[in-house]
């Protein structure tokens, strides 16, 4: 191992121009990837943001006991689809409508008899605030006795489903692509160190060396290259971060898990560019 | 030692490159392989080291059927022989102590054990006193006295050596070649391709004359003949 590492560190103290180019090359190609990565990431706890507003709201027939409500909410509650329920007397729900709509809050004080319903206000889980289960849920709370009816913004939650289905799918095909250009870029420029030291691979089998012995340093080396490239790679995604919150939009950063992901990521791209590279080319030789 | 039973050997667009060769070279022999370039003295050597198989016949290298070694046993074969060539093929970034250190260090030899070794065979070839040089910063006989430095420091029993005076002015010739009989005179077996002929008559060695990859002339077996003929 010793010799190992010795033999990776010499060639980069060998070849520090192609090292340098090759680590920069996989800095840049890994921050294309982090870019994008940004991009599907601030776009998805946008999603997020919206989706948390979806509400079912089941309203309450006049009359029905306030203790019969209680124990229908403890029930809704334990849905596993459900995040929280809530009551909401006919009470409060004539305050929030004079504080929320104001142009006609005389209307409203002079009423004689409050014409709101009580109401139990139901927020999904993440994960569950799709179509299907939102449906699910709502035909269930319709089943109470008491309920009168249930609403839920059919339409807006559909529009929404559909909007996150694109957006996952544009992800999951664009950061595929860029992440495919990514590992041809950093492939090509590895099979290229491996290249310029055809002659020494050549001179190492001449005098004995097994392919093991010759591929290891190459490996190491691969592995360190994706990794530095990693990091610097997340160092200037985070430098782009910053400057787009204080000069564009508030965003989010990425984890502290998803910026291992992408020095993770670029680690195995040098390890198995490596591998490949020089397996290829002790094949051939 | 080293047995060429019927070898054949033909490249996919080459044609043949060897045609029914067969010879042995004995332990601490020196053979000289002749020919004009092209006649297959380098194929001969490569299936000796296993870098080509044969396509026909029998190749058996120190116990090691070299002609249809498994590739993984192929470092093993190597590492009981010693190769030097015409460009020498050293690394042009690591002095003349650490391109024959690295044929130790590949081989797996303990670290305590290789600078010692090194300055033996350094000194043996006469180039002690430049084991920090680089090669840039050698003669082309200098260079090549670090190829066999190289190529001894696994103690071979067999020598190969392809054309190892084809760069060299004739000093420097006479100089290595001196330096390959002595090895050989110390046990080495050494088979050296050259189409030198001022050399082949400098000694009284064996002579394999390859002609279009047939063996035409084995000394051992043929009538003599006279030497300054050659062929």
């Amino acid at each position: 191992m010793n010799l190992v590492l010795r033999e990776a560190i010499l060639a980069f103290r060998r070849a520090p121009l192609l090292s340098a180019l090759s680590v920069t090359t996989i800095a840049f190609s890994l921050f294309v990837v982090g870019l994008f990565g940004l991009v599907a990431l601030n776009l998805q706890r946008r999603l997020d943001d919206i989706a948390e507003r979806v509400e079912i709201v089941a309203y309450v027939l006049p009359g029905t006991p306030l203790e019969t409500v209680t124990l229908a909410l403890q029930d809704v509650e334990a849905f596993p689809e459900v995040a929280s329920a809530g009551y909401v007397s006919e009470d409060s729900a004539l305050a929030r409508a004079r504080g929320e709509l104001a142009e006609f809050r005389d209307v409203l004080r002079e009423l004689e008899r409050n014409p709101l319903p009580a109401s139990i206000e139901v927020k999904l889980e993440p994960g569950f605030r799709d179509t299907d289960h939102v449906t699910q849920v709502a035909e269930r709370l319709r089943g109470f006795g008491f309920v009168d009816d249930v609403r839920f913004g059919r339409d807006w939650v559909e529009k929404l489903d559909r909007l996150r289905r694109v957006a996952a799918i544009v992800g999951l095909v664009v950061g595929a692509a860029f992440a495919a250009v990514a590992i041809i870029i950093i492939g090509t420029t590895i099979r290229m160190a491996v290249l310029q030291r055809s002659r020494e691979i050549a001179i190492m089998r001449l005098v004995g060396a097994t392919d093991g012995f010759i591929r290891r340093p190459f490996l190491l080396q691969g592995a360190f290259k994706g990794m530095l490239g990693g990091v610097i790679a997340v160092g200037l995604s985070y430098a782009a971060y910053v400057s787009i919150n204080r000069w564009l939009i508030q965003a989010d950063f990425f984890s502290r898990e998803q910026a291992a992901a992408i020095v993770g990521f670029g680690t195995v791209i040098g390890f198995l560019g490596s591998a490949l590279s020089v397996g290829r080319h002790l094949k051939r030789v | 030692m080293i047995k060429f039973e019927h070898v054949f050997k033909s490249f996919p667009k080459g044609g043949l490159a060897l045609k029914d060769v067969s010879f042995h070279v004995a332990k601490g022999e020196f053979v000289f392989l002749t020919g004009h370039s092209g006649a297959g003295k380098s194929t001969v050597l490569k299936l000796i080291y296993a870098d080509e198989r044969p396509t026909g016949g029998e190749v058996r290298v120190s116990g090691f059927p070299a002609g249809d070694l498994p590739a993984r046993d192929v470092p093993q074969l190597r590492r009981r022989l010693g190769v030097v060539f015409q460009d020498f093929r050293l690394l042009e970034d690591r002095t003349a102590e650490e391109n024959v250190a690295f044929a130790l260090e590949v081989t797996g030899a303990r670290r305590g054990q290789i600078p010692p070794r090194v300055m033996r065979v350094l000194t043996q070839v006469g180039l002690a006193a430049k084991a920090q040089a680089y090669p840039r910063e050698l003669s082309g006989g200098e260079q090549q006295r670090v190829a066999i430095a190289r190529a001894l420091v696994n103690e071979p029993t067999v020598l190969l050596a392809d054309e190892p005076t084809g760069n060299l002015d004739e000093r420097a010739t006479r100089g290595v070649f001196q330096l390959l009989r002595d090895i050989n005179a110390s046990g080495t077996a050494v088979l050296m391709a050259t189409h030198d002929l001022d050399i082949v008559r400098q000694a009284p060695y064996r002579i394999i004359e390859l002609q279009d990859g047939a063996v035409v002339y084995d000394s051992t077996v043929d009538e003599p003949r006279d030497r300054a003929a050659g062929p």
